[in-house]
């Protein structure tokens, strides 16, 4: 795990649900065949309603056009990021497009879930909704190690919260590496 | 120390005698379901982690059913299933539901409790949000992602954090008017999309206790609206019948001890509660159908794991019997088996199908079909700037395919009563 994420945000308001994060016409493609897997990057957050994509301003397009990087390496978002399907596909498409953090107050469990144990991206936790601090475009600084988040715009710096009982499991970057790492699972014999 | 009943669960599935809410600990599972659209990422998974060789950790109780993107021409969507039939081959998989076959059943959640599998007192994990339906049944059943269904199909076990209980209590004899849906979209728009984040939703009181088994399944299945973990409510006399209908497996009832701790108890008394509906473009979005009478839909939809079963399809069918929709209106059976039983079940001498036929409704196959868009020749699906009155379970900003388009929730009752008018209706108007 990276303890320090600086990179420009996309801001997002309340309730993003996976159905906006990678709407469910696309979810037919494979997630491990190096090409289709980059339609996830091209068409995640193409749900979200323009007027609400990339606040305060609304209609900035997540991704620019037959790209699948976004410039925005960092989301900022309100409350309960991630509600609605299991899909893992979700913080998937966010990492094939780049994303490496999310800073929201709360985040739906599956969402959250899906994220750590699969170690696609780390969800942040504030305490509060930081939407109102930053305008899409931003550049900003998480420092994980000393739980805060800075605005280089505004000069502003925001306490996040312990990453808690996960850590260990985001520090080893998912599951997988955690159970290997702690004997849970032993090496696979032809890996 | 007391626990509730989803605390026993887990204790039993950690070999401890105590849990704590808030604890993280490793619990055995009893049944993975995974289905066509997160099966084939969670193949891809395992073989990644365990090696092309491994092999599941127990194949009784890996159990698949496809059911998301199956009368489609899309050949992404097609692959899929090759997929899951491959790897059912090659792992002798005997509860791989097969599509195109005798096997195939079609929606997973409605499904898993036809075959038996939502036993009393196990753990079901399901690589689906709207797992938790069969809480219903008194099991710790639960949504997860495609990565903890590899880790599970490899090794069977999963860390879960122990959620606190959250007690609704429904109390008094539910009117006629009245459906499960009513009272859940009541409870989610009462607590929010995130008003049980983390934990247990607990339905409970005499009004539950009346409940068919299919309506308790329409509440469990909607608590992941609130956020929830899981639904549960305690297995009694009805769930023992349905469950000995269908499986001769053992399982367990647990109970909540006396004095078991509660984040917080919620009173409902049945006779005051309303038909209701979500409003675009979320499940919280609440209003009592008589609020919104006579705003315009453009078509309905009846169908899914939470309104597509016998029970919603027999309530639609007494509104629709001997009168015309208005408006395109689709009916999808959850599973063959519900289909079946339109056929079988006649309401003055005409079957469901007949009734439906006679009301102008096209009638769908068996599976998931438009309650998540899908591709687009789905039936049912939203292409445009329709305004569709479904009982569905999800009405965020194109979920039924269209992002232009917009989804009211609502019972099979208040959906076939705003059928016929075209408008939000209550079906009070039309039930005597
Ligand atoms: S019917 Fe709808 S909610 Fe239910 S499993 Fe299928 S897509 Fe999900």
């Amino acid at each position: 795990m990276k303890n320090k994420i600086t990179g420009r945000v996309y801001v997002l308001g309340d309730d993003i649900d996976t159905d906006q994060i990678i709407p469910a016409v696309h979810l037919v493609y494979s997630l491990d065949d190096p090409n289709e897997r980059k339609k996830y990057g091209e068409f995640a957050l193409s749900g979200v309603p323009p007027a609400q994509a990339g606040l305060p301003a609304g209609n900035i397009p997540f991704i620019k056009k037959d790209q699948a990087v976004s410039q925005f390496s960092i989301i900022i978002a309100a409350k309960n990021f991630g509600c609605g399907s299991s899909r893992e596909h979700a913080p998937a498409a966010l990492q094939i497009a780049g994303v490496k953090a999310v800073i929201a107050p709360s985040y739906a469990r599956i969402f959250y879930r899906n994220a750590v144990d699969g170690g696609f991206l780390i969800p942040a936790e504030s305490q509060e909704s930081l939407t109102g601090y930053f305008d899409t475009g931003d550049i900003v600084e998480l420092d994980l190690a000393n739980k805060k988040v800075h605005n280089r715009r505004s000069g502003q710096t925001f306490a996040i919260k312990d990453l808690g009982q996960v850590a260990g499991i985001i520090e080893a970057g998912g599951i997988f590496a955690y159970a290997r790492k702690t004997g849970m699972l032993q090496e696979a014999a032809d890996v | 120390m007391p626990m509730t009943i989803t605390e026993k669960i887990l204790a039993a599935h950690a070999g401890r005698k105590q849990v704590t809410p808030g604890e993280n600990i490793w619990i055995d599972t009893d049944v993975l379901m995974t289905h066509d659209v997160c099966g084939p990422p969670t193949i891809a998974i395992f073989k990644q982690q365990f090696g092309e060789k491994a092999r599941v950790f127990d194949a009784q109780k890996v159990v698949i059913i496809p059911d998301h993107y199956i009368f489609t021409a899309d050949q992404h969507a097609r692959r899929n299933i090759d997929i899951l039939r491959a790897f059912a081959d090659e792992q002798n998989l005997p509860h791989y539901y097969d599509v195109g076959g005798e096997r195939y059943k079609g929606v997973c959640h409605v499904a898993l409790a036809e075959e038996g599998w939502t036993r009393p007192g196990e753990v079901l994990f399901g690589t689906d949000s709207h797992t938790c339906t069969a809480g219903a049944f008194g099991q710790f059943a639960t949504g997860i992602g495609n990565t903890d269904a590899a880790f599970i199909l490899g090794t069977g076990k999963l860390w879960v954090k122990v959620p606190e209980t959250m007690r609704f209590i429904i109390d008094g004899k539910i009117p006629p008017y009245i459906m499960a849906k009513d009272i859940i979209l009541q409870i989610i728009g009462d607590i929010g999309v995130d008003g049980a984040s983390y934990r247990t939703m607990e339905f409970f009181g005499s009004a539950i206790e009346a409940m068919t088994m299919e309506e308790r399944m329409t509440l469990c299945n909607m608590v992941i609206e609130a956020g929830s973990k899981n639904g549960i409510v305690a297995a009694d006399k009805k769930t023992e019948t349905f469950i000995l209908a269908r499986t001769n497996a053992p399982y367990t009832i647990y109970r909540n001890d006396i004095d078991a701790r509660f984040h917080s108890r919620r009173t409902y008394k049945a006779e005051e509660l309303l038909p209701m509906v979500a409003k675009p473009h979320s499940p919280d979005n609440k209003a009592s159908a008589r609020e919104l009478q006579g705003e315009k839909v453009t078509r309905a939809y009846i169908g899914s794991c939470t309104g597509g079963k016998l029970s919603d399809f027999v309530a639609a069918a007494e509104i629709l019997h001997g009168q015309q929709v208005a408006i395109d209106t689709f009916i999808v059976p959850a599973t063959t088996e519900v289909d079946r039983n339109l056929r079988a079940t006649k309401i003055n001498g005409r079957n469901l199908v007949q009734i439906f036929e006679d009301a102008g409704v096209q009638i769908g196959k068996p599976s998931c079909a438009a309650c998540l868009g899908g591709p687009a020749d789905t039936f049912g699906r939203t292409h445009d700037d329709e305004i569709c009155i479904s009982t569905t379970n999800r009405n965020f900003p194109g979920r039924m395919g269209s992002k232009n388009s917009q989804v009211y929730l609502a019972s099979p009752y208040t959906v076939a009563a705003s059928a016929l008018t075209g408008k939000i209706t209550d079906p009070r108007e039309f039930l005597v």
